[in-house]
């Protein structure tokens, strides 16, 4: 083996993120720019709405649900010794807008929607679908990748917002109607401490990004992968782990670049 | 070699290769106007490959592809997606859209391309259906299809929009004797009555012989030879020869290239 062999192997895997990267930006490009044609796209558009998004929403909820209503219990026990329980609406309103929200919605939309975007589009190449639409002189970037990819960038953000309605009515749930915490003092304080900007908009704004990402790796992963059964497995759960470690890396950096 | 002032599609010296391996070195093939044209070869000589060529999906390292006069390896996105009006092609899977009827997949492309009323379109659905014997199939889903009424519900899709070409994957494998029959006639009939010009890759040498009008056989990255079945048929050439006759040994050992036996013993 010689000295050189590790720094050949960083190259090579730095030319080959490059070209994947560069690969997927032109994915992104061909799907996204050009002249909508609304007649068409729409109702395709519409029904992937109802897929990724409608279908996503049982998942969102019940997990914000029990998220909210643990946060509340988690917090209840260390804030009573404090004498502190009434700031428990606030404790759980900011937990859930600004982190929990944007990443357990973004993470369970990876495994809930992106692996079945990979998974159908990746199944679509390996029966040769997408190659007879090109040959029919029908682009699937627009035709497949497109629709999909809107469905998912607007469905994403309202989501999280049902995931954080329904997260901090879970923690009233336990905080007011179990442990008794005054309804009042819980409302009162989550109203006084919650921001419009800093925490509702800043949390859309992660939102908005975990989507592009999301949708963004699933669509390529499924459209780059090998047209095989190993290939689409491969690619499905390629989908789910680069999605969530991205998401992860990503919200550290925007939490430290939007509270400072 | 046919006249290429006759030729719809014409390959002039291409090569391509994937990964370290050369798929095709060099290689010239003209497709005449209204004919049907065969390209047989082994298995895993890249017959798939040229038709992807010829439809722009795969680009050559070098050489030309003509569609007429549009030279497809150079042609912009837009003008490739409107070059590919004018040609179909049938998959050896089928590809049919797995979430439609085959009433729907037919209708796709005329849908997708023309602002005709949804009654013309059913019309025009209706006729391509029967031309191939599916017309009582319409309502069905794909996954209820067989094998052969896949590629014939595929083959109706292929000529709704009245192609010029049509170029045919593999359209004979996995079929019976009947459904083969059936596929070879539907090729002849629609290639004289449509004025279509058909490129038909197969190994099936001795079903295509019966309906092809020019042959190149295609092995080891070149052109091995060409002519009419006819002439293939009395070539002297031991690859030509073997491969024409299916001999099971010959110029392509029955062996895969390996060491000596006793060692791996």
């Amino acid at each position: 083996m010689s000295v050189l062999d590790p720094v050949t192997g960083l190259g090579r895997r730095g030319i080959h993120f490059l070209s994947l990267l560069g690969r997927s930006l032109l994915m992104l490009m061909h799907a996204l720019v050009g002249r909508p044609q609304f007649r068409k796209h729409f109702p395709l558009f519409v029904e992937q709405l109802y897929v990724v998004g409608v279908q996503s929403v049982m998942i969102i909820i019940v997990s914000g649900m029990f998220i909210g209503m643990v946060l509340a219990l988690q917090g209840y026990n260390v804030l009573v010794q404090f004498k502190a329980e009434a700031s428990l609406g606030p404790l759980v309103a900011l937990s859930i807008l600004r982190e929990l929200g944007p990443v357990v919605s973004a993470l369970l939309f990876a495994g809930r929607a992106g692996s079945a975007l990979t998974a159908e589009i990746g199944l679509m190449k390996a029966t040769e679908q997408l190659s007879s639409m090109e040959m029919m002189a029908v682009d699937p970037l627009r035709r497949v990748i497109s629709p999909r990819f809107w469905a998912g960038f607007v469905s994403l953000p309202l989501l999280t917002f049902m995931f954080c309605v329904i997260g901090i009515y879970g923690g009233k749930m336990v905080g007011v109607d179990w442990l008794g915490i005054d309804e009042g003092t819980f409302w009162t304080g989550t109203q006084a401490s919650v921001d419009l900007y800093d925490d509702i908009a800043q949390s859309f704004v992660k939102s908005v990004i975990f989507a592009l990402v999301t949708c963004w790796v699933a669509l390529f992963n499924g459209y780059n992968c090998m047209p095989t059964s190993a290939g689409i497995s491969r690619a499905t759960t390629q989908t789910v782990v680069h999605s969530s470690l991205i998401v992860l890396g990503l919200d550290f950096v925007l939490t430290a670049l939007m509270f400072n | 070699m046919t006249d290429p002032l006759d030729s719809l599609v014409r390959i002039e010296h291409v090569t391509f290769s994937r990964g370290t391996r050369k798929i095709y070195d060099d290689v010239s093939i003209s497709v005449p106007r209204g004919k049907i044209t065969a390209v047989m070869g082994p298995s895993g000589t890249g017959k798939t490959t040229l038709l992807r060529i010829i439809g722009g999906q795969l680009k050559p390292e070098s050489g030309s592809v003509f569609y007429g006069d549009a030279d497809v390896p150079r042609l912009s996105r837009g003008a490739l997606f409107e070059l590919r009006k004018k040609m179909s092609m049938l998959f050896q899977s089928g590809a049919l859209f797995t979430g439609m009827s085959v009433f729907d997949n037919v209708a796709y492309p005329l849908r997708e391309h023309t602002k005709l009323p949804e009654e013309l379109i059913r019309t025009m659905v209706m006729m391509k259906l029967e031309t191939v014997g599916l017309r009582g199939a319409a309502s069905l889903m794909p996954a209820e299809l067989s094998g052969g009424m896949s590629r014939r519900a595929a083959l109706a899709r292929a000529i709704a929009l009245d192609p010029e070409l049509i170029m045919y994957d593999e359209p004979l494998t996995g079929q019976d004797p009947i459904t083969m029959a059936v596929l070879l006639k539907l090729i002849r009939e629609l290639n004289n009555s449509l004025g279509l010009t058909s490129i038909v890759v197969s190994h099936d040498v001795a079903e295509i012989m019966t309906i092809a009008d020019y042959v190149y056989l295609v092995s080891g990255g070149r052109v091995l030879a060409s002519g009419t079945p006819e002439e293939l048929q009395k070539a002297q050439n031991p690859d030509v020869y073997q491969f024409v006759h299916g001999l099971p040994d010959g110029a392509v050992p029955f062996h895969y290239p390996a060491g000596n036996y006793l060692e791996d013993l």
